[in-house]
């Protein structure tokens, strides 16, 4: 019964989706609202369908209907109700059909925000959401279907795959890498619909900016959620291997960063709109060709769950989104002249220029080092792995320029900077940055990136908390407001800009701390008896214990390690390794103790059957918890800034922010100057 | 979009912006031909060759002291572990040819005679394979155990709490 439900659901989905996307087409091309209204109409339908099939394969495995293929694949009466539940994400097909119910809630959510606007571009972005739902649909009723039925039914399953039913991690990344990757199709929908309706004007910008940011901020908090799995999970004590999965989820986030900063290039100046265009579609394309790689089984990891034909559709969808895309824009290049130009070499443009140079080098390297094996493999026939350090050799370099362009962007003005400006805005940032290179080559960094960062991070940092300063100051000064409430106010009142800054502030306190992770990373392994003791960076611990525990589901060999200070106990730790029923390896559950200055972090590598002793390797990390401290912040910073403007706004009036801000009143357009600046409550959704 | 031509000034900014327009793209060139040799040069540095014993042989002297993987089963009583040193000691093989290893630090708990394995390392002259991380080969299929190797059975003491203190 919940077979055939969840399986008609989807059949229905598929077959409105096709309509729905010449119904749209028609009623943009035409004007006619009752077609739009018909086609927004199958949007609502198609999420109301996809929600009716997640909920019914939820409830499929939850009760264990193992007549359900999927079920049969994923589940097991063993397995907790927790791990269960969020199982259905945890192979290929349920997955896709998690995939098209976030894509489903996003166009609905889209259309319903945008269902009183004229013209033809929402309609057109409608279309293009439900081009990308048929595709989706369509691997749901083909290669990836989760709903075939299974005969005779089996008794019981073999339960998730081991390492995805061993942390709680796993309920929060993937959710949160699905909305950001599959909330990069709303900005790509409304490039495509802003094309087709030849309005590439500010509208386009507002509305895909504020989507952009959206899902950055979930693909954000992704990246870093699955750095903290992998730290949590994988035993290694490290948090980034340059591996194929990992960089399927960077390279969108790289060149959706590049837009975020590139999009006020051309609200502001007009400038960059063919590039912004490309970006948002090259984005959509990277979301793809991820889940190509994850997905089809191409690379070997714990995300590539099958073999099947399912690839070939990727593939073919990649193919044609990529032609489709490319003409557009070829055809509609001819009206999309830039209507500024570049005033002088010293600007904030050419800031963002520079930015989007390296988030573009950034992206082709990373793509290259992850496509290169699949090649040679199927050129040459020979098996090679493109290692850590040529991500690291080739990416460090331009992660340490990015650092110093986060530090010099905000501070610098539009258009030009005046001509003792840079004296007066950097004297005092390059002199904190000196001081800390100094610092840290004193108290012994010999790792030069390391240094690197530290600088150029304390640098950033330094421009960065200045702008929160300057814009309290003139606010204290102009009312009277006291530090706190001049704070509050300011952000409140210029929510997109210092949202950006906060979020600067994240960027960097990650950076620094990955820095200074790697660099002062110690390890060492032991093989001690219960009462030894090992020490590591001043850290003591000692074996007390070998113990084991069934489970329903596992085997948990654990062990119980005292840390000491001198003789004193000041804390217990229990590195395990669990024995899941379904799988000849155990899966390594690491102990972690943080604290704000880093982690000790504990690994049982082997232990003897009489628990007569045990093989432990003990790692010492500084600053680790500030690497996800650094996450929260920079989504604290993306909501912020699409935090939405009240109706009255604070302070009795608009306080203009000194030079460098946003909010500066645009210069007097020079003689010949292309066009005046549109007045920014025109294009932001931030009142003045 | 036409009012942006109207303040268009005439020629010589023309010109001007056309010769800027020339530098922008040779730059543009420069950067790109300049990436283009690192990414080259990087990437034939830091390729990692995956072989079997056999194909590593057959390499000859060009196996010597790259970073290379190597695949194989571990030859069943080749295994010597020195739980003390950290050294371990054992055989790599592919039904055709066989390779020694060495690696340091304790392997992890499932290695075991006859196991698929992926080891990280170096081929050194003498014929002896540094190894500097050994991985279980994975395999997405994950099977159960097989019979002698029931992980409630093998850690059947440690389980009813008899550990040692």
């Amino acid at each position: 019964m919940t077979r055939e439900l969840g399986s008609s659901a989807i059949m229905v989905a598929m077959g409105l989706a096709v309509l729905g996307v010449p119904l749209a087409v028609n009623g943009a091309h035409t004007g006619r609202r009752d077609l739009v209204r018909g086609a927004y109409a199958v949007v609502y339908t198609n999420w109301a369908l996809l929600a009716v099939a997640n909920l019914a394969m939820v409830w499929a495995l939850v009760s264990h209907d193992f007549s359900v293929s999927y079920v049969s694949q994923v589940g097991s009466r063993a397995t907790p109700l927790f791990y269960t539940i969020i199982s259905l994400w945890g192979a290929l097909e349920g997955s896709i059909l998690f995939w098209g119910f976030i894509l489903a809630s996003y166009s609905a959510a889209v259309v319903w925000i945008n269902r009183k606007r004229e013209g033809a571009m929402v309609p057109y972005a409608a279309a293009t959401l439900l081009g990308i739902a048929v595709f989706f649909n369509l691997l749901l009723v083909g290669p990836a279907d989760p709903f075939k039925l299974v005969s005779p039914v089996p008794a019981d399953g073999p339960g998730p795959n081991p390492l995805l039913q061993n942390h709680i991690l796993m309920g929060v990344h993937p959710p949160l890498l699905y909305l950001g990757y599959v909330g990069m199709s709303v900005p790509f929908a409304f490039a495509i619909g802003a094309l087709l309706a030849g309005s590439t004007d500010d509208e386009w910008i507002k509305t895909t900016r504020k989507w952009t940011i959206v899902a950055w901020g979930f693909l954000s908090a992704a990246i870093i959620a699955g750095m903290w799995w992998s730290y949590e999970v994988l035993g290694w004590g490290g948090y980034w291997a340059w591996d194929p999965v990992e960089n399927a989820s960077f390279m969108p986030w790289l060149t959706a960063t590049a837009f975020v900063h590139s999009v006020m290039v051309e609200e502001r100046r007009g400038m960059l709109r063919v590039w912004n265009l490309s970006l948002v579609t090259a984005t959509f394309l990277l979301t793809i060709l991820g889940t190509f790689l994850t997905r089809s089984g191409v690379l070997s990891s714990v995300h590539a769950f099958s073999n099947g034909p399912i690839g070939y559709y990727f593939l073919t969808f990649i193919a044609l989104v990529l032609v489709l895309s490319l003409m557009l824009l070829a055809g509609r290049s001819s009206e999309l002249h830039s209507k500024g130009r570049f005033d002088a070499p010293v600007s904030r443009e050419t800031v963002f220029l520079l930015n989007n140079l390296l988030f573009t080098v950034f992206t082709f390297t990373v793509l290259i080092g992850t496509l290169f094996p699949l090649a040679a493999d199927s050129i040459r026939h020979v098996k090679v792995s493109v290692g850590g350090p040529f991500f690291n050799k080739m990416t460090l370099p331009i992660c340490m320029a990015l650092l110093f362009l986060m530090g010099v962007g905000p501070a610098l003005p539009w258009r030009r900077a005046p001509k003792d400006f840079l004296k007066r805005e950097f004297g005092v940032p390059t002199a904190v940055a000196i001081v800390v290179a100094a610092l840290s080559v004193a108290i012994g960094t010999r790792d030069w990136f390391a240094v690197g960062a530290f600088a150029f991070g304390a640098f950033a940092l330094t421009t960065n908390l200045r702008q929160f300063w300057i814009g309290a100051a003139a606010r204290m000064k102009a009312h009277g407001e006291n530090p706190f409430v001049a704070l509050a106010r300011l952000v409140g009142a210029n929510r997109r800009r210092y949202g950006g800054y906060v979020a600067h502030i994240g960027a960097i306190a990650t950076a620094v701390s990955i820095a200074a992770s790697s660099a002062f990373k110690a390890e060492r392994e032991a093989t001690i008896k219960p009462g030894q003791t090992m020490s590591l960076r001043g850290h003591t611990i000692r074996l007390d214990s070998l113990w084991g525990q069934e489970q329903s589901q596992r085997v948990v060999i654990g062990s119980t390690v005292a840390v000491l200070d001198g003789q004193r106990e000041i804390g217990r730790m229990n590195p395990r390794l669990n024995f899941y029923r379904t799988s000849d390896q155990p899966i390594a559950t690491p102990a972690v103790r943080s604290r704000a200055s880093g982690d000790l972090y504990l690994n049982l590598m082997a232990f003897e059957q009489d628990g007569s002793g045990a093989t432990i390797r003990m790692i010492v990390e500084p600053l680790v918890p500030w690497i996800w401290v650094g996450g929260l912040i920079v989504v604290l910073g993306a909501a912020i800034s699409l935090w939405p403007a009240r109706r009255r706004v604070w302070g009795t009036a608009p306080v203009p922010v000194p030079e460098g801000g946003d909010e500066l009143p645009a210069l007097p357009p020079r003689l010949g100057a292309p066009r005046p600046i549109p007045a920014r409550s025109a294009v932001s959704g931030d009142a003045p | 979009m036409a009012d942006a031509n109207v303040n268009e000034p005439i020629t010589p900014r023309k010109r001007r912006s056309s010769g800027k327009r020339a530098g922008l793209i040779i730059g543009l060139v420069v950067i790109l031909s300049g990436f283009g040799y690192l990414v080259y040069g990087g990437l034939g540095e830091n390729l990692v060759y995956f072989l079997t014993p056999q194909e590593l042989l057959a390499k000859g002297t060009r196996a010597f002291d790259v970073p290379l993987r190597l695949g194989g089963q571990v030859v069943p009583g080749s295994v010597q572990w020195n739980a003390q040193t950290l050294d371990l000691r054992f055989k790599v093989t592919d039904g055709v040819k066989t390779i020694d290893v060495r690696s340091h630090g304790s392997p992890p708990q499932m290695f075991r005679d006859g196991i698929g394995v992926v080891v990280e390392g170096r081929f050194a002259k003498g014929g002896l394979f540094e190894s500097t991380n050994l991985m279980i080969r994975h395999s997405n299929e994950y099977r159960p155990p097989k019979d002698g190797h029931m992980p409630a059975e093998m850690y059947k003491s440690l389980i009813k709490g008899s550990s040692a203190t």
